[in-house]
């Protein structure tokens, strides 16, 4: 599901919006639109004109060209409804393809009795299920709804929702709780509480928000509805007392000049724009797989100051790894190593794993009889294994030296010594005895995340302070942190620690974002200003959080910020574009509309256009066509480079300021060559 | 180099090295740091809480503050009404003028209430010395009122999160007496030094090279002229105003006259940056109003020198530039110089006739007015100026991709509203009132005709630069109006009222709003408005607001005309 619709358009998706331009004309819907409402009125206006030349009028010029300027005007207002509709379709196409993973899928209902569950189990299709029903799952079901494990274990292929391919294990109790209607369980049975009402879980509220019903103006949104407002008026006011002035002048101007100058000069690229710019970033935190409950948690995302990740799964992989063996002095180190991996047969943990990994020995190459293995226990706080009258052990430096001084043998000075160097380096050092003689320490690792290091000097460059959380003691945390270039960390981290940590940087006026998945993270996702709970976590970290994430992937967070700065830049430079436009549409327009009363304007023609009527017909096509051309930079987001405000402002004012002084320049020049071909 | 371009540059140099230091000095006045004038108006300032029976000390509220500058402004209103309607049989008035009709007291009251000083009368023969001295006081008080609400806003520009700001009668009166006071005392005694006269007796005796026997007015013009152009207020004593003889003998009182236009306004704004500890910020706004200035001022300076083309065609030499409606003694462009420093600053005083300016230097004049901000009026100007920064903060922090703050502050849509509503004012103002004037007009030219000394493109920009002048609270007059009538009377009155008060209650209230938010600390990712690619974004965001709306406008009235003469 990640990899499809990479286009912008598709063939359905393009049908569906065109249909959706048209019925997005009803001045209901338009009138949220301040801007565009203004040009249809304008439309209407014109329309009126149009009748009125074919009913005898003979002053406003000919019926063609008034016919063209209405078309030009009617295809402007089509070309923004289209940019909206266009950004709903596809928003609406992810979302109906997560969707369809819940379609209709018989469940298990269990039966209740009063406060009692029997075990008789009856089928209903998913839709009745009503939060709080129970439900049972076997090996081979598609779970039909959200829900919480109230029983059991089972490993579930989440593929359907994160495309992730390897199944996950989730187990009532505990942080791994929650399951995803429209995910199968692989093995084993659970019994499953249903947490949402239909039609009401996150996918269903992601769905309304993207398809306009619910869905609120940002205050963002708002904010600069207004600014756009606000100029809108300026241009009314503008264009009607052009009129007195005109009658003054003894210059009469046409309605459809009137009408061509207010709707060139009103930022109309960014007013048909601006509600697509919202629904494409919506649109593109769920191609990341994240689900948003609201457009203004994208907007914050992008204002973030600081970060707050958790180190296992984030900063390091999973779990330390080994990455050095050291021998005692005197023990030959192919003999060591081998050791090592005997210890290691057994145990299944990573760090386990990781030995043998490193020693390259594969276990059941070495000759070994009859082994017993010892398992590890927080008494020894060592494990290994008997085999003949050999005894191998590995385990925490401390246990060991009991082990071998109990047994009335040294513990070498350069082990010691190796111990306290891994130590201080942010390893754990494990050490092996054979036969209660110390022969060596393995060195185990936290492992950075290839490439974490860049990602973390990029947020720095974006002004982001990166917070680790973790729950080593603080000298390992301090080295992880340093190597791993977060610019802070809190150690021994308890649940209530992050949540301090993130009041406090709020009350110095910062925004904090972090993740989390855990019940008792769900205060703190609360307090966040921007909180992305884990899919898999509990219900409760769900609901405190305002974005979903479906992959569970820490690293997400990043990707999120930069969706929210992309979708406030492209906002930004839109505006200053359709601003910028002004100028040039000013200098078509305004000699068009006196140079026959005023020869001597024709020195403000510096474009040199034909005609006022190809002048006024090139602003106004420029005008229209320049937001289907702009529809998928609308989309796609401006691309944001962390190369510090300033910079970027430079950047964005060259680009998008001087360009939307110039581009028109050029169109407008361009499209009245061929205009005047006709005209 | 030209004599003529060195004296404006000397002035212009001159000006801003005053300006720096005096920066200063208001900043610690308004900080209330102690000075070595404290000794003499500590207990000057006393008398006058004393006698206005206000708590100096109470800490205020921006909505306090307001109530505060407008209850002075009411107050002085009413007593400027009954003097100016009521001067026949009031004492000092020794020329014997007659009183104001009821309609020009209205317009004059509203004109120096409002820092404007519009004149549709002419002090020689409309004015007692009493009304003089009333208006005079008015000037004193409008710029205090100015200095005053640009401290509010001030206060509330820094990096703290507050209600209230310091107290209102304290800014203003310690405005008054600390600042304008003694600027206006210094300026003073050069003028009388250099012949204006500064007396309380009635018109003079002269007789004339011809043997003619001469009525000469004069009065108290020395204090009056100081302050008209300190406190940008522009109303002269005589009624043409710095052109006249006494009010502006040579070019010397002419240098000192021009610098006391900026001299305040430019030190306002490195008042703003002692005050916040932001110099860089202070020296981007200087920077960008600098450019906004020159590049108004060089095209201006250009065109008069070069002189009238129309002329030119007519095989007359313009040695000196165009000289129709100057003064010999200041020459084509000193005149040209003071004609765009008078307009940019909402001062309004002129040494020239601003009709019988090139249509270049009419319009860029007119633009000057428009923008109204490049300086400014005595602390108004910086108001203009923030709603501008307001609009620019908010367009640029989306672009880098931040929800818009300044200063630390979160800008969001109440603030947008606000400073928005006040962007429109100044063009729905103009524009509207000067369309309501040519649809009269239009309606009826012949009983009109009186309105306008030149038809067409001129007269378009006679009513134009009217109503500009009037909601700028500039005060400057195009001339050739025939504006002592009721209509121009009223409605300028109205515009003047709307364009004083509005801009100054807008910013205030964004100020103080946005004082009472979080202050969230500079990051890499904050948009820095002390940087020069900012202050582009405001030259930009003012050139497209201000200038780009009244370019239609413009093209019917200096344009056109501009064009017509080539």
């Amino acid at each position: 599901m990640k990899a499809q619709n990479t286009s912008l358009f598709q063939k359905e998706l393009l049908q569906e919006a065109f249909k959706q331009s048209f019925v997005k004309l009803n001045p209901s819907v338009m009138f949220r639109n301040p801007v565009m409402f203004t040009v249809e009125i304008g439309t209407a206006v014109m329309l009126g004109v149009c009748l009125w030349i074919l009913s005898g009028e003979k002053n406003q010029g000919s019926f063609a060209y008034n016919f063209i300027v209405f078309i030009v005007l009617f295809l402007t207002l089509i070309f923004a409804n289209f940019a909206e509709a266009i950004a709903e379709a596809r928003g609406k196409a992810q979302a109906d393809s997560l969707r369809k993973t819940r379609e209709e899928t018989p469940a298990k209902l269990v039966q209740p009795v009063g406060e009692m569950y029997l075990n008789e189990i009856k089928m209903v299709p998913s839709s009745q299920l009503k939060k709080g029903d129970v439900f049972v799952c076997e090996a081979g079901d598609t779970i039909p709804t959200d829900g919480e494990i109230i029983e059991g274990l089972a490993t579930i292929d989440e593929s359907a929702i994160t495309g992730e391919s390897a199944p996950v294990i989730r187990e009532s109790g505990g942080d791994k709780s929650s399951v995803t209607g429209g995910t199968k369980v692989l093995s084993d049975k659970i019994k499953v509480i249903v947490t949402t009402q239909p039609g009401e879980s996150f996918l269903d509220k992601m769905i309304a928000l993207v398809e306009g019903a619910s869905r609120q103006k940002t205050p963002n949104e708002i904010a600069l509805t207004i600014l756009l407002a606000g100029f809108t008026l300026v241009f009314i006011i503008v264009t009607i007392t052009l009129k007195p002035f005109a009658d003054y002048a003894q210059t009469p101007i046409t309605i459809a000049a009137f009408i061509s100058l207010f709707v060139c000069l009103i930022p109309t690229t960014i007013g048909g724009l601006l509600s697509a710019i919202g629904i494409a970033g919506m649109d593109r935190a769920l191609r990341a797989n994240v689900i948003t409950k609201s457009g203004k948690a994208v907007e914050t995302a992008g204002d973030i100051d600081v970060l707050l990740l958790d180190k296992t799964g984030t900063i390091t992989i999973g779990n330390r790894k080994a990455t050095s063996f050291y021998p005692a002095n005197g023990v030959d180190e192919k003999h060591f190593i081998n050791c090592a991996v005997l210890s290691s047969m057994s145990d299944e943990t990573p760090e386990g794993k990781s030995i043998i990994e490193l020693a390259g020995v594969k276990p059941d190459t070495l000759k070994v009889d009859n082994p017993i293995f010892i398992k590890f226990t927080a008494e020894t706080r060592s494990s290994g294994v008997d085999f003949g009258n050999i005894r191998i052990r590995k385990g925490a430096s401390d246990s060991i030296r009991n082990l071998a001084q109990q047994a009335g043998n040294p513990y070498p000075n350069e082990t010691a010594e190796r111990v306290k160097i891994i130590s201080s380096n942010g390893g754990t050092p494990l050490v092996v005895s054979e036969n209660e003689k110390v022969i060596g320490v393995i060195e185990l690792q936290d492992i950075i995340k290839p490439g974490i290091q860049e990602r973390f000097e990029r947020l720095r460059k974006m002004g982001i302070k990166t917070v680790m959380v973790t729950g080593d003691n603080p000298l390992t945390a301090k080295f992880i942190a340093e190597k791993a270039g977060v610019d802070d960390y809190i150690a021994e981290a308890k649940p209530e620690d992050k949540m301090n940590y993130i009041k406090k940087e709020q009350q110095e006026g910062r925004l904090v974002a972090m993740m989390g998945d855990g019940t008792n993270d769900a205060p703190a996702l609360a307090q966040a200003d921007v909180g992305v709970a884990m899919n898999s976590g509990t219900q409760a970290a769900k609901e405190a959080g305002n974005m979903v994430d479906l992959d569970n992937d820490p690293t997400k967070l990043i990707e999120i910020v930069e969706i929210g700065k992309q979708l406030l830049m492209t906002r930004g430079t839109l505006t200053t574009f359709s601003i910028a436009n002004d100028v040039a549409k000013y200098f078509a327009i305004i000699p068009a509309l006196f140079i026959v009363a005023i020869p001597s304007l024709q020195g403000l023609n510096i474009m040199n256009l034909h005609s006022p009527e190809s002048a006024i017909l090139s602003a106004v096509i420029f005008n229209a066509i320049i937001i289907p051309f702009l529809i998928p930079l609308a989309l796609r987001g401006v691309e944001y480079k962390p190369i510090g405000a300033s910079a970027l402002l430079r950047r964005n004012l060259l680009i998008y300021g001087l360009g939307g002084v110039i581009v028109p320049f050029i169109g407008i020049k361009l499209i009245d060559i061929v205009v005047s071909v006709f005209v | 180099m030209n004599t003529e371009l060195l004296g404006i540059i000397f002035m212009y140099v001159l000006v801003v090295a005053l300006a720096i230091p005096l920066g200063r000095y208001i900043g610690k006045i308004l900080n209330e740091e102690n000075t070595w004038l404290d000794p003499i108006f500590n207990p000057l300032d006393k008398v006058f809480y004393k006698i206005g029976g206000v708590d100096s000390m109470q800490q205020m509220t921006w909505k306090q503050h307001l109530v505060a500058l407008l209850s002075i402004n009411i107050v002085w209103f009413l007593i400027s009404m009954f003097v100016l309607t009521n001067m026949n049989w009031l004492p000092l008035n020794p020329d014997g003028n007659s009183s104001m009709t009821g309609d020009l007291a209205f317009n004059t009251s509203i004109s120096f209430v409002t820092n404007t000083n519009l004149q549709h009368y002419s002090g020689e023969s409309g004015l007692s010395y009493l009304g003089q001295l009333v208006l005079m006081l008015w000037q004193f008080i409008s710029a205090g009122c100015g200095i005053a609400i640009a401290a509010v806003v001030f206060m509330a520009m820094k990096e703290q999160t507050s209600e209230t700001f310091g107290n209102f009668y304290r800014y203003f009166v310690r405005s008054c007496t600390r600042i304008l006071l003694p600027l206006a005392f210094a300026t003073s005694i050069f003028y009388v030094f250099n012949g204006v006269p500064m007396t309380m007796e009635g018109k003079g005796n002269m007789i004339s090279m011809q043997g003619d026997s001469v009525q000469v007015s004069r009065g108290p013009a020395a204090g009056f002229i100081s302050i008209k152009q300190l406190g940008t207020n522009g109303g002269g004593f005589f009624g043409v105003n710095s052109a006249h003889p006494l009010e502006n003998p040579n070019y010397a009182t002419n240098i000192v006259e021009t610098i006391s236009i900026m001299l305040i306004p430019i030190a306002m704004v490195f008042a703003l940056g002692y005050i916040l500890k932001r110099k860089k910020l202070a020296y981007i706004i200087f920077g960008v109003m600098t450019l906004g200035f020159l590049l108004l001022l060089m095209p201006s300076v250009i065109s008069e020198m070069n002189g009238n083309h129309a002329i030119t065609k007519m095989g007359i030499a313009q040695h000196m530039g165009s000289m129709e409606g100057k003064e010999v003694r200041f020459g084509s462009a000193a005149s040209a110089y003071w004609a765009i420093n008078t307009t940019v600053t909402s001062n309004g005083s002129v040494n020239a006739m601003h009709d019988s300016m090139t249509p270049l230097t009419g319009m860029f004049a007119m633009l000057g007015m428009m923008v109204n901000s490049f300086y400014g009026g005595v602390g108004v100007g910086f108001l203009n100026f923030y709603i501008f920064m307001i609009l620019a903060v908010f367009i640029s922090s989306l672009m880098v991709g931040r929800t818009p703050e300044f200063l630390g502050k979160k800008v969001e849509a109440k603030e947008m509203k606000i400073a928005m509503i006040i962007a429109l004012l100044h063009p729905f103002l103009i524009l509207v009132s000067t369309s309501l004037s040519s649809y009269i007009f239009t309606s009826n030219p012949t009983e009109y005709a009186g309105w306008l000394a030149n038809p067409g493109n001129h007269g378009f920009s006679e009513m134009l630069y009217e109503f500009t002048s009037s909601s700028a609270n500039n005060g400057s007059g195009f001339e050739g109006l025939g504006d002592n009538t009721p209509f121009w009377n009223i409605a300028c009155g109205i515009v003047m009222l709307m364009a004083r008060y509005l801009p100054i209650i807008g910013p205030v209230a964004i100020a103080g709003i946005l004082a009472g938010k979080k202050f969230i600390p500079e990051s890499a990712g904050t948009l820095k408005t002390d940087t020069s690619t900012f202050g582009l974004m405001i030259f930009a965001v003012i050139a497209i607001v201000a200038a780009l709306s009244f370019f239609p406008a413009l093209t019917l009235g200096p344009i056109a005309e501009y064009f017509s003469l080539k």
